[in-house]
């Protein structure tokens, strides 16, 4: 099953996250090796800028269309030789998927590496229906092997060292400890060839569907995608409805940008193309390609015009690798397939739970809004999200204590300050009564609701004073009583 | 343009009156008459930001029935200004009456930097300060505003001072409102590398456009025993 976005546990999860340092220093280096590759190649790429509105174009018209394009993707798919199965939801595209091994009396799948089967949870319903299933991705592998989900959308396994890896590769894998990550990619690559080569089940996502050919396009690094999707008999790839694109011609806007803020790459090392299965007098290639086009809580973010954007996704990953909160807290926090920024936002939409404390987990500083390469406003999302959760008592969610009392407190606030003249007497007189417990101006404990406050930092005594020489009132029509 | 407006913001007023002051002397020597905003006191974005939109618009129609279109409304914090600028359109979607008011008004906000260097065209104030400066572009200044080069065009043009760079990327410093109080431990921990970079950039003063930053940094220093000071950038060009 797939997880629903946490809750209370946000709160537990990232205080322990926050306090393993080295789980912040991998997170760090990880993601900053990340961002200076994006730099360069962004620098010195320069029509870059304009592919991303080319992009932002081509996505805007797409999920306006989407309905028309689905169809024709459909159509296209079917001549191809494929199998096309529209999924409302993650249990239908997981019966499915399970249907069609149980039909050809499949035991071994291998998998590329795909969120949106993370999503629906399709792993443990093939294991729970007697298949053997290995990720082949690198990262997927070894998370697999920790029995672990992803902590990120593009690098599964950014939360472990070479000496983590090591580690488990000793234990799982029988092999003598080693850091070397040659070392560990060989035993690696080793074990995943004979599973590739025993496997009678693929299966991948896809990061564009092409509607106007039927072209399913995977992108990756490590040519287990390739593997996955030509070497067994039977070929299955699950697909959002928001990855599909009218035109081949429109791929390669995509393309220039994709890799480019996802790894820093000019382009991934393998860019497949898959119509459809092996034709007649073809050496290889799947016999059966079933194509699974998942909705599962899309269609209603369609119809949210404040939320619809964040279908224009093109799961990059680079939101996450520059959130300030992300690079501290990690990916498992979120308790969501989709962490980050953009998981923010798509967890409560794809889950069809609450939004949780997800989306107030954010001090909007909008980085992952400058980074996005197909430039979606997401703390403008954030802000939406919160507004709805906020003003919606049936959804009220359970805040800590200390939360609680500041968001009350952020209330009376505001009606506070609807009179200035009583909010700076307040000021003033806070300033007398504090002074005297501050040590030159800052007080280090502060009691509840601003202990969050001084949890962290001190707290400087307000001190208001009026320039009387200068400081004249500014409005002269009267108008606000 | 001989006079302007002046919101100085409830944080400045409140906790930097230094910085309300810098502003006001600044822009005096710019030969510019201030009339200082005192119906309205705060901006309302602590709770837009959380989602309570209905207070915040009390607020908000407030400050906005405060100015007067055709003056300029200068605001010495980025942050404050792009929920004017930027967020007030969104407040007051459904209400054409306050949303014609507060398109009105748009043009005529500037954030303090902004003022000077766009509207003013001026870089150079006049200005000493014999400090090794690290600047912290604050995340509203910076992306709501894409106010980048001013405040240093500013600060590079004083005299006497040393400019260093953070090198983090422009990151947050973790305040972000009442991000700071309800994930006290996150914003710590943003804090704390905020410092580490300020500490070996070699700095001995930090400045930034907004309140709340400084607000923050100025805690986690102080609260660290350091003795690098935190100046608001009104504060530096008013240092002679």
């Amino acid at each position: 099953m797939a997880r629903s976005p946490a809750k209370a546990d946000f709160f537990e999860a990232s205080r322990k996250a926050v306090a393993d340092h080295e789980l912040h220093r991998k997170l760090q280096s990880a993601s900053d090796r990340h961002l200076d590759h994006v730099d360069e190649t962004r620098a010195e790429f320069p029509p870059f800028e304009s592919e991303r509105d080319t992009a932002r174009r081509i996505k805007e018209e797409s999920i306006a269309h989407l309905d028309e394009l689905l169809i024709e993707l459909r159509r296209r798919l079917e001549e191809n030789g494929c199998s096309v199965f529209f999924a409302a939801d993650a249990e239908q595209a997981r019966n499915y998927i399970v249907g069609v091994a149980k039909k050809n009396g499949l035991k071994r799948a291998v998998k590329g590496k795909s969120m949106t089967t993370e999503e629906i949870g399709l792993n443990r319903a093939l294991i729970e229906a007697g298949l053997e299933v290995t990720e082949t991705d690198l990262g997927e592998y070894i998370v697999q092997l920790r029995g672990e989900p992803p902590s990120h959308i593009i690098t599964p396994a950014i939360h472990l060292s070479k000496e983590d890896v090591g580690a488990l590769f000793a234990e799982k894998l029988q092999m003598p400890y080693t850091a070397e990550p040659e070392e560990l990619t060989a035993e690696a690559r080793k074990r995943l060839r004979s599973a590739f080569l025993g496997a009678d089940l693929g299966i991948t996502g896809a990061n564009f569907a092409i509607a106007e050919t039927g072209t399913l396009v995977v992108v990756e690094n490590e040519g287990n995608g390739r593997m996955s999707c030509t070497l067994p008999d039977t070929y299955v790839a699950v697909v959002g409805i928001e990855k599909v694109i009218p035109k081949l011609a429109d791929l390669s806007h995509f393309l220039e940008i994709l890799a480019r803020t996802a790894t820093g790459q000019k382009l991934t090392t393998y860019t497949n193309f898959i119509n459809g299965p092996r034709r007649a007098g073809e050496l290889d290639g799947p016999r059966e390609v079933h194509v699974v086009v998942l909705d599962g809580g899309r269609s209603a973010m369609l119809a949210d015009p404040v939320m619809r954007e964040a279908l224009y996704c093109i799961r990059c990953g680079a939101c996450l690798n520059v959130c300030p909160v992300y690079r501290r807290v990690g990916g498992h926090a979120y308790g969501s397939t989709y962490p980050g920024p953009i998981g923010s936002i798509v967890s409560p939409n794809l889950f069809g739970s609450a939004a949780g404390h997800l989306p107030f987990a954010s001090t909007l500083c909008g980085a992952c809004r400058d980074i996005c390469p197909v430039r979606i406003d997401i703390p403008r999302m954030l802000l939406h999200i919160r507004w709805k959760e906020s003003e919606d008592e049936t959804r009220a969610i359970p805040w800590p204590r200390g939360a609680a009392r500041a968001r009350s407190g952020v209330v009376r606030f505001a009606r506070l300050a609807r009179h200035p003249r009583v909010a700076r007497m307040l000021g003033r007189i806070a300033g007398a009564f504090l002074r005297p417990f501050a040590r030159d101006g800052f007080l280090r404990r502060m009691p509840p609701p601003f202990n969050n406050w001084t949890a962290v930092r001190d707290f400087p005594v307000p001190r208001p004073r009026v320039r009387r020489d200068t400081a004249q009132e500014a409005d002269s029509s009267g108008r606000v009583p | 343009m001989d006079e302007v407006a002046l919101f100085p913001t409830c944080l400045a007023e409140e906790f930097f009156p230094e910085a309300r002051d810098a502003v006001l002397v600044v822009l005096e020597r710019l030969r510019l008459r201030v009339r200082v905003v005192r119906r309205a006191f705060c901006c309302g974005q602590p709770a837009f930001n959380e989602g309570f939109r209905a207070p915040a618009r009390d607020l908000a129609r407030r400050l906005v029935k405060s100015c007067e279109p055709g003056m300029p409304l200068v605001v010495p914090s980025g942050s404050c200004t792009s929920m004017i600028k930027v967020f007030y359109p969104e407040l007051f979607a459904d209400d054409p009456e306050m949303l014609a008011r507060v398109q009105a008004l748009r043009p005529w906000v500037f954030e303090f930097s902004q003022f000077l260097v766009d509207v003013l065209k001026v870089k150079y104030v006049g200005a000493r300060f014999e400090r090794t400066v690290a600047y912290h572009p604050s995340c509203h200044l910076l992306r709501e505003l894409k106010i980048r080069e001013q405040p240093r065009t500013l600060l590079s043009a004083v005299n006497g001072i040393r400019l260093v760079e953070l090198g983090d990327r422009d990151e947050c410093c973790g305040f972000g409102g009442l991000f700071s109080v309800k994930f006290p431990h996150i914003s710590g921990a943003m804090l704390g590398d905020k410092l580490a970079r300020i500490r070996a950039s070699g700095a001995n003063t930090v400045v930034a456009n907004d309140c709340g930053c400084l607000m923050q940094i100025r805690g986690g220093l102080h609260r660290a025993g350091d003795a690098i000071e935190t100046r608001h950038i009104a504060e530096v060009l008013a240092a002679r």
